[in-house]
């Protein structure tokens, strides 16, 4: 799932250039014209809030059991009720979304640093670490949506590292594809010629000169690729191949609800509803800052 | 035409190749020994290991190890399942077809309901519908497809009880699976097939055909949706590939046999062998299709056909 949209999203954010100086804060007031995108965010930082802040503002312990009280419904003691070890909802809830924050950013880190490097050396080296890189993402892509992510927890174990390894590593073939094409468009530039002429080394003007002017496809990338993350991470925790029990997260709630479903509903509602706000928040900014971008949206 | 076949076929095959050299080194890459991971946790005395390890051949190098995996591959020898005992293909076979039935029914209704409604939405660019059309894919994208799942067993099976919530009974056990696979591929599909409506709705042909006063109907049919369509075919394939891992999830949800809970399940066990074919064998059919997908994009693109 993570690569839904991958091909559209590498057309799209081909579409997306580097903006110059006048044209960037023109796209911020783009951006902040845009109130759906602005409302995304502000809920999506509200969820990283309540992350970081989960220890102050949950009612209790997230993994504290309290048979006497097991399954109870919504109630005003209990407002997302309880499950069957009589943990409140409302925490892990809470609790939840800080797997599901991490997941998010680690595996985006670690898809855009992975696909910077191996895009910038294949796209402005060319010859044969360009043939090996781009034969290693045509392998990559081979494995669709999930099962690069399994064949690396099989191999890595069950857990949220290898998780977020996993879900990081399966999403970077398109970070790869779209950084190396901005680099193939920019390096016969004359800002670049004029580099190597003055005798700057190769990394120098990787980093210096060719990463600045090609990084605005790979933001909007990288935040639309935050929602993906989540929702593969918490799918692996669902299959009982992410996040382990007893640590609170949304998909291994819904994984363990789903035994009390008829019973206790409330256990496969809340968890569920947190990721489609946290999910759709983040879509919603990054379809914003995308449009923002796209100069072919300037009217 | 024929050369471009070849052309692609050339292609795919060191992709394919390259596949089983990736589920090949899962095994190698595992910390622990080889022939133990194999054996799973069950009966590893010093005897039984050093029999696997001359029975696997994990003696020889690894270059012949690989070698004779392929090889074994193509014959179909996929090994033999930890878990059961019995040859990890006849495991695949068993449960392939219900697999492939799943992700085609999905595939077609994702294609319906996804290039309807995305049409519908481009049509009508900036309108009522097109709001509301839009929000619904984006919601549609939003949705994990495993809570979707529960939400329609909590609906249709647990309140109404017009479904059955798990298991593969008839046709009707059918519905809710494919349903809840098929989501996120119409709601990407009706995205895309918009967007490229709209570009298309602006070129200069289209004009044209506007002002000669031809019926709106013939103007979409014959001039705009075929030029729509190039880019969809491709993100058809792509999403073909995305049905097939979502069935891993779908699978688990309502408890269906398939490809899909094999692997799941297999990774649980630490049933290597069984991980190992069925990820080829996933990996293959996604590559076989996006290979027809390429040259159906020839049939209907003749500049791809010409280059």
């Amino acid at each position: 799932m993570a690569m839904v949209e991958s091909k559209a999203l590498v057309q799209a954010s081909e579409r997306v250039t580097q903006p110059g100086r006048p044209a960037r804060s023109a796209a911020l007031r783009r951006l902040r014209r845009n109130r759906a995108a602005v409302g995304g965010l502000v809920v999506f930082s509200l969820i990283v809030v309540m992350a970081v802040a989960a220890p102050i503002i949950a009612p209790s312990n997230p993994t504290r059991v309290n048979p006497i009280d097991a399954l109870q419904p919504p109630s005003p003691w209990y407002w997302m009720g309880t499950d069957a070890f009589g943990r409140q909802n409302l925490s892990r809830v809470i609790w939840g979304s800080q797997t599901s924050v991490q997941i998010g950013f680690v595996a985006v880190t670690i898809s855009v640093v992975g696909g910077a490097i191996l895009g910038l050396f294949a796209g402005y080296h060319r010859g044969w670490i360009d043939l090996l890189v781009m034969r290693l993402t045509d392998v990559m892509l081979a494995f669709p949506g999930i099962l690069l992510a399994l064949v690396i927890i099989a191999v890595l174990g069950r857990n949220l590292t290898s998780a977020m390894i996993a879900v990081g590593i399966s999403a970077m073939p398109t970070y790869i594809r779209v950084v190396r094409s901005s680099v193939l468009s920019v390096r016969g530039n004359e800002y670049v010629i004029a580099a190597q002429v003055i005798g700057c080394g190769g990394n120098r003007i990787l980093l210096r000169h060719i990463l600045p002017n090609v990084i605005a496809p790979v933001i909007v990338l990288a935040t639309l690729g935050i929602p993906s993350a989540i929702i593969a991470g918490a799918s692996l925790s669902f299959l009982g191949l992410g996040v382990q029990p007893p640590t609170a997260d949304w998909g291994e709630m819904l994984s363990s609800g789903r035994n009390q479903f008829a019973l206790a509903p409330w256990l496969s509602i809340f968890p569920g509803l947190a990721i489609v706000i946290t999910v759709l928040s983040i879509n919603l900014f990054g379809d914003g800052l995308r449009d923002a971008l796209d100069p072919r949206q300037q009217r | 035409m024929t050369r471009y076949i070849q052309q692609r076929l050339l292609l795919m095959l060191p992709t394919i190749l390259l596949t089983t050299l990736v589920v090949f080194l899962m095994l190698q890459l595992i910390p622990g020994d080889p022939a133990s991971i194999y054996l799973g946790e069950n009966q590893a005395t010093p005897e039984r290991l050093e029999q696997i390890r001359e029975q696997l051949g994990l003696n020889r190098p690894l270059y012949v190890q690989y070698g004779d995996f392929v090889l074994k591959a193509v014959r179909g020898d996929l090994g033999r399942s930890v878990q059961t005992n019995r040859p990890v293909i006849q495991e695949i076979t068993d449960r392939l077809p219900n697999t492939i039935i799943l992700a085609v029914l999905s595939m077609a209704l994702a294609m319906i309901f996804g290039i309807t409604l995305g049409m519908l939405a481009g049509l009508n660019q900036n309108s009522w519908l097109d709001a509301i059309l839009m929000l619904a894919a984006l919601a549609g994208v939003s949705i994990p497809v495993f809570w979707l799942g529960l939400l329609l067993i909590l609906l249709f099976a647990v309140q109404l009880g017009w479904l059955p919530a798990t298991g593969q009974g008839g046709w009707n056990s059918l519905i809710m699976p494919a349903v809840t696979l098929a989501a996120l591929s119409t709601a990407t599909l009706a995205r895309l097939v918009r967007a490229s409506m709209i570009e298309v709705l602006n070129q200069d042909y289209l004009q044209t055909s506007r002002a000669k006063g031809l019926p709106q109907v013939t103007i979409v049919v014959r001039h705009a949706l075929p030029n729509a369509l190039i880019p969809i075919v491709t993100v058809i394939g792509l999403q073909f590939g995305n049905l097939l891992s979502g069935a891993v999830i779908t699978e688990t949800v309502f408890a269906r046999s398939g490809l899909g809970k094999l692997v799941v399940d297999s990774i649980q066990n630490k049933d290597l062998p069984t991980v190992q074919g069925v990820i080829l064998v996933l990996a293959t059919i996604y590559v076989v299709v996006n290979f027809v997908v390429d040259l159906s994009y020839a049939v209907i693109d003749p500049r791809i056909r010409l280059q």
